[in-house]
């Protein structure tokens, strides 16, 4: 009996050793940071370099990681062929809302962006175009007045200079903080592009994850040509929204890009990878 | 700015159940009001009422969201929460109005655009933004008027107006004050707070420069008085429509646009 405790305690220890020592070990080959990204829909570890070479595309499970402007520029534009606009406009406080002006202050600091809009003109594969992107870094690419002035001025710009004009939205809507005054934008941004149209002029719509509430209502829905990235989140209502008022759980496919293709909302479903020839060949199209 | 207590009281009002409705203030309006249904494409969505009828001796297309009366009613109009049917309705009976040269009044009083399976599934988005887009250069005289609620981008699919009259106790938001709180503060019971910091009041909008005119309400609001309020929204109505029936069309879409266009405050520097 005696001997048996004695064994298993033997054993114990072994293993406690064991076990340590695999720790101590797992702790020595600590990886370095940003040296791996942890896909955020399948779990893969992804080499950055890797993924930054597939346009933050997972190369396992094809789930597109959100990019900021300058990311979504320097995949799109040709090398140095963007020109910013309208970087002298950034946002008040219209509400007198509190703690905005601090919450302002601190998206800036951590994405270096002015607000949640970056927009100018480049070229595509030498086809100059006049270009603007949301930003979901910035306070989730919310549109308040200074979002929805520099959308309308591109806009303005792409018509009166008689250019395509092409926006990548990633926006979870109005911006709450602004109130009626948000909502607004999207009448005035709308009424851009009807002009836009109008001119007889090209509006290629991207929507990009996420694109929802009035962003999606307004400027975003009204391309002549509607591209989503594969898997992006489009729709009006937030998916919790309406579960909690049809009281029903929904599909796993629910307001994707695929559903909206599906639905008859977008015209072209496509991997990030092909983007910039299907702008081109689009583009040339309308020349 | 108004005290917590002062806005939730115009809140409570503006959805108070004895609120006159869109069809109570069509009544009063309209002589021979004819309503029209559907959208052509897949349904007549109820809540929308709409149709055509004379102001006085003017020929105008009415569009309006109505909340329903009874328990019975309000299922069968869905609260006042149009679906897409409801927008393409109205955006067909504005290509209507304006081919008959009707100027159009819009009776605005929505929780907002119903966010359902459905509606998403025929797409909430696309119809709204279609509604912003077409509104903007109508070419016939357009005003709205926020009768209760007017409920994010589910009313504005109805109200890019030339002119945006509410009445003295609606209100005029970018979303309910108990959505508001939920996504700000996580927590749908400070609505009042919200309701406060989001300024929605008619006198807020005002001050905005976004609504042009406040109808007066008397005896505490239009549940207890609505004739007097809206026999001065009648006689502001016709003399308006009057004044903006002179304008050359192709002006009067200039200025509309101008109107949305100076909407925004930020800095330039």
């Amino acid at each position: 009996m005696n001997d048996f405790f004695q064994d298993r305690k033997a054993k114990v220890d072994l293993f406690k050793k064991q076990y340590r020592k695999k720790k101590l070990e797992g702790q020595k080959v600590e990886i370095p940071e940003g040296l791996f990204v942890k896909c955020d829909a399948c779990g893969e570890h992804i080499f950055y370099d890797d993924l930054e070479e597939n346009l933050h595309v997972c190369p396992k499970c094809n789930f597109h990681f959100r990019l900021n402007p300058r990311q979504r520029l320097a995949i799109t534009v040709d090398k140095n062929s963007f020109t910013e606009m309208y970087t002298n406009i950034a946002s008040a406080n219209p509400l007198d809302f509190p703690d905005y002006d601090e919450k302002i202050s601190s998206y800036q600091s951590e994405t270096g962006e002015i607000d949640a809009f970056v927009c100018g003109t480049g070229k595509i594969n030498s086809i100059e175009v006049a270009i603007g992107v949301l930003s979901s870094f910035f306070m989730m690419g919310s549109m308040g007045s200074a979002v929805g002035e520099k959308i309308t001025r591109l806009i303005e710009f792409a018509s009166e200079k008689r250019l395509p004009l092409i926006i990548f939205s990633a926006s979870g809507g109005a911006r709450m903080q602004e109130g009626i005054i948000s909502l607004m934008q999207m009448a005035k941004t709308s009424a851009a592009i009807k002009h836009h149209d109008n001119a007889g002029l090209l509006y290629i719509s991207v929507l990009t994850n996420p694109t929802t509430g009035g962003v999606a209502a307004s400027f975003a829905s009204l391309g002549d040509i509607m591209i989503a990235e594969g898997g992006a989140l489009i729709g009006f209502a937030g998916k919790r929204v309406i579960e909690q008022t049809i009281k029903e759980e929904l599909p796993k496919d629910f307001q994707t890009a695929e559903f909206q293709l599906e639905k008859g909302f977008v015209d072209i479903v496509t991997n990030r990878n092909n983007l910039k020839n299907l702008l081109t060949n689009i583009l040339k199209l309308h020349k | 700015m108004n005290s917590e207590e002062k806005v939730w009281e115009k809140v409570l009002i503006a959805r108070h159940i004895k609120r006159p409705t869109a069809k109570v203030l069509i009544e009063y309006l309209i002589t021979d009001f004819v309503e029209l249904h559907g959208d052509r494409y897949y349904h007549d969505d109820l809540c929308m009422v709409s149709g055509i009828g004379y102001l006085n001796d003017l020929p105008i297309t009415i569009i309006s969201q109505e909340k329903g009366d009874t328990t019975r009613e309000k299922i069968l109009y869905n609260f006042g929460m149009p679906h897409p049917e409801g927008y393409r309705k109205a955006l067909r009976l504005m290509k209507q109005a304006e081919k008959f040269k009707r100027p159009i009044l819009f009776i605005i009083d929505t929780p907002g655009a119903y966010p359902g399976k459905g509606a998403e599934e025929r797409g909430q988005a696309r119809a709204i933004a279609n509604n912003l887009a077409t509104m903007i250069d109508l070419k016939v005289p357009l005003i709205s008027v926020v009768l209760g609620e007017g409920g994010s981008g589910g009313a504005l699919g109805i109200g890019v107006t030339d002119e945006i009259w509410m009445f003295e106790n609606a209100i005029y938001s970018i979303l309910s004050p108990e959505g508001f709180a939920s996504i700000l503060y996580k927590d749908a019971s400070k609505a009042k707070m919200a309701a406060r910091v989001m300024r929605l009041t008619a006198e807020d909008l005002y001050a905005f420069k976004i609504v042009d005119k406040i109808i007066p309400e008397y005896n505490g609001g239009l549940h207890n008085e609505h004739e007097k309020s809206f026999s001065e929204l009648k006689k502001g109505l016709i003399s308006e429509f009057n004044e903006l029936a002179k304008v050359d069309s192709n002006l009067l879409i200039k200025k509309r646009y101008k109107k949305y266009r100076d909407i925004g405050i930020y800095e330039e520097t």
